[in-house]
């Protein structure tokens, strides 16, 4: 692994863990499309600094960004709370005007500035290595952005933490938060600025728009492993530290956009989780499904024998060769039901007729009792 | 004559105005529907959708615009797709799906170009840019108007085609269902509907300026009408006449020497026609509200026999 390759990892990897913690209220707090918009508009809110100030290296223009983003929240609620704009179509008002205006001041006034679209628009993860080194007491700790945003995921994972319980509350229940005295607005707000000075410190590394995959897919995916929330938020930050070494690695192995192919490989773990997940999956889905039908032909079975039993049609009911016709099932399907229920001791066989056993004829009662109707 | 006749009657201009009003008018048809059934950020998605189809279709061979946008369709429309299936398996809430569908996808794309940088140098990045944020100041020949034509006029006719399906689909689906009618091919092909739409949009005014031509207009006439019809033929009026204004604004101010881009203009447009439509609309509007609650503050006191 080169020195670069580890710079950039390093620095997408705090990046990643950085966005997972708020990543997960997001999701939870069905704000997921919020974050997008903030990742948009925080070009508003830089060109906006950068036309008072008229200077690029302005430490405003982070302030500006962070603005920006929690002014989007606000003009969303804004519209939201008229009654007239639903939240979705709220969101696709906003955010597109304040990104027009910032175009427009751009092209219209820093026709001259280097602004590279490309860079402002996809981050620049693979200049990690060029970036100055902060110092700490006169000691080098690493790279300004990667120590920056190492600080914003601490800070992130210590605010989460601390305030853990009003976090909860608010999200589930945001009623019966207020009710308790919670203040749901703040926490809602404190949260919507975490988000924004976390896209802000992401937008030079990963651009605005694959920041929107680090915030949600990290937490969509622990979302299919567990319903706790603290395990939520350690099992994000997993997967979030995952996705960026192996993102990485694979950048780098196929030489193209560092951060694109993190966002690649955080999608790739969720569709995995997706397949996989012991309970969610798809797979445990299906098999479940499969369980569960071939449980309810033995079933079926039983109540079929029990409904007959003791009646003089019993023998020809009972009969294994003709009982695909009564039950209407495949021939071939027949034996294997027939076989299972066998061996789970709900019938026996002698010759061509079954007979239900003591506890097949107890497992017919109960799902007959079971019956809706 | 009139600058602004003039400007309009100007054959230079003229294909750039078809072009942009006929977009505006194709995304507030779709649009209509799509805020109608809270899924206004479907465009979203589909324009960050489609980047890796662009990717591919140009990786594959494909150099003409044609090939181009039938790329951006398909990955747009896979997007959504997979978004339905997460949504209707109950894995994802909608509004996550979204995101995460459209951070993959947009990522794909850029891995893609990124590739396609290295092996064909130069090319890209002009398109890239392009692709992200519009045409600088739009000008569209009228042979860029074939694909709006060739592919954008059928999915205004499919959309009147289908019509009672898609209202019924749009505020009962399962009603619909109980009906007998597919809902998932209904929902699969007006999702179609959207992705063409917005997929022809983007070389015009770019990704995230395309959203904006699909929510706003839609918002703006459901100030003015409860029903469908007019919501949709207001919504298509509205986008048409935003797209011809904002155009001949950007040019008129880009006279004066410095050039505005059209797209962001446009947008700016429609926004305002949004915004004047939510404050101004006779029943539902903001000082019509305000209005009628001084009304019934007054007679009110006036029989509670205030001083």
């Amino acid at each position: 692994m080169s020195a670069a390759e580890r710079e950039a990892m390093l620095l997408v990897a705090v990046t990643a863990l950085a966005c997972a913690v708020p990543g997960v209220l997001l999701v939870l707090r069905r704000l997921a499309l919020i974050g997008d918009a903030i990742g948009h508009v925080l070009l508003f809110g830089v060109v906006g600094m950068y036309y008072l100030t008229g200077d690029l290296d302005s430490p405003w223009l982070v302030v500006g960004a962070v603005l920006s983003g929690v002014l989007t929240v606000a003009l969303v609620e804004l519209l939201e709370r008229t009654q007239l704009v639903r939240g979705d179509a709220a969101i696709g008002l906003v955010f597109p005007a304040l990104f027009s205006v910032g175009t427009l001041v751009a092209s219209m006034h820093f026709r001259d500035t280097h602004l590279d679209v490309d860079q402002v628009l996809l981050g620049h993860v693979e200049y990690a290595s060029n970036a100055p080194m902060a110092h700490l007491f006169g000691v080098p700790v690493g790279r300004r952005p990667t120590v920056a945003l190492a600080a914003l995921a601490l800070a992130n994972g210590l605010l989460a933490a601390l305030f853990f319980k009003e976090l909860k509350l608010t999200t589930f229940d945001a009623a019966l938060a207020a009710t308790l005295g919670f203040l749901p607005a703040v926490v809602h707000y404190a949260l919507m600025t975490a988000v924004s000075l976390t896209a802000v410190a992401a937008f030079d590394a990963v651009g605005p728009i694959l920041v929107v995959a680090f915030l949600v897919l990290p937490a969509l995916t622990a979302r299919l492993l567990t319903d706790r929330l603290n395990r939520l938020f350690v099992l994000s930050l997993a997967v979030a530290a995952a996705g960026a070494i192996l993102g990485v690695r694979a950048a780098f192995y196929w030489r193209t956009n560092t951060a694109g192919m993190t966002a690649v490989t955080l999608g790739v773990l969720y569709g995995v989780t997706l397949l996989l997940a012991p309970r969610r999956g798809l797979l445990a889905a299906e098999w479940q499904r499969f369980r569960r039908r071939r449980a309810f032909a033995e079933t079926v079975l039983t109540i079929h024998l029990a409904q007959h039993e003791g009646t003089p049609a019993e023998p020809a009911e009972a009969a294994l060769s003709s009982l695909h016709r009564h039950l209407d099932w495949q021939p071939a399907a027949v034996a294997g039901v027939v076989g299972r229920a066998e061996r789970h001791g709900l019938v026996t066989r002698s010759g061509d007729a079954l007979r239900l056993t003591p506890l097949g004829r107890q497992h017919a009662r109960e799902a007959f009792a079971h019956l809706p109707g | 004559m009139h600058p602004l006749l003039e400007l309009l009657a100007d054959p230079a201009l003229r294909p750039t105005l078809l072009g942009t009003g006929l977009l505006g008018a194709l995304s507030g048809g779709v649009g209509a529907f799509a805020v109608v059934r809270r899924q206004s950020l479907q465009g979203d998605v589909v324009s960050h959708a489609a980047l890796p189809g662009v990717a591919a279709a140009f990786w594959l061979g494909g150099r003409s615009e044609v090939v181009l946008i039938v790329g951006a369709a398909a990955s747009g429309w896979l997007a959504l797709a997979l978004v339905g299936g997460l949504v209707r398996r109950n894995l994802a809430p909608f509004d996550a799906a979204l995101a995460a569908m459209l951070a993959t996808f947009f990522g794909l794309g850029i891995v893609l170009m990124g590739s396609l940088q290295r092996l064909y140098p130069g090319t890209n990045a002009v398109r890239l840019q392009q692709y992200l944020f519009g045409a600088e100041a739009a000008t569209v020949r009228m042979a860029d108007l074939a694909p709006l034509v060739v592919l954008g006029v059928p999915a205004l006719l499919v959309l009147f085609a289908f019509w009672k399906e898609f209202k019924l689909l749009s505020f009962d689906p399962d009603f619909a269902a109980s009906l007998g009618y597919p809902v998932r091919r209904l929902d699969w092909l007006l999702t179609a509907v959207v992705v063409v739409a917005v997929v022809l949009g983007l070389q015009t005014v770019g990704v995230v300026l395309m959203s904006a031509l699909v929510v706003a207009p839609a918002v703006a006439a459901r100030q003015w009408t409860d029903r469908l019809g007019p919501l949709v033929v207001l919504a298509m009026a509205l986008g048409a006449a935003s797209g011809v204004a904002g155009t001949l604004l950007s040019h008129t101010l880009s006279e004066r020497g410095r050039a505005v881009p059209t797209g962001p203009t446009i947008v700016l447009t429609v926004t305002a026609v949004a915004l004047a439509s939510l404050a101004f609309a006779p029943r539902r509007g903001l000082i019509a509200a305000a209005f009628r609650r001084q009304v019934q503050r007054r007679r009110l006191l006036s029989e509670a026999g205030a001083p």
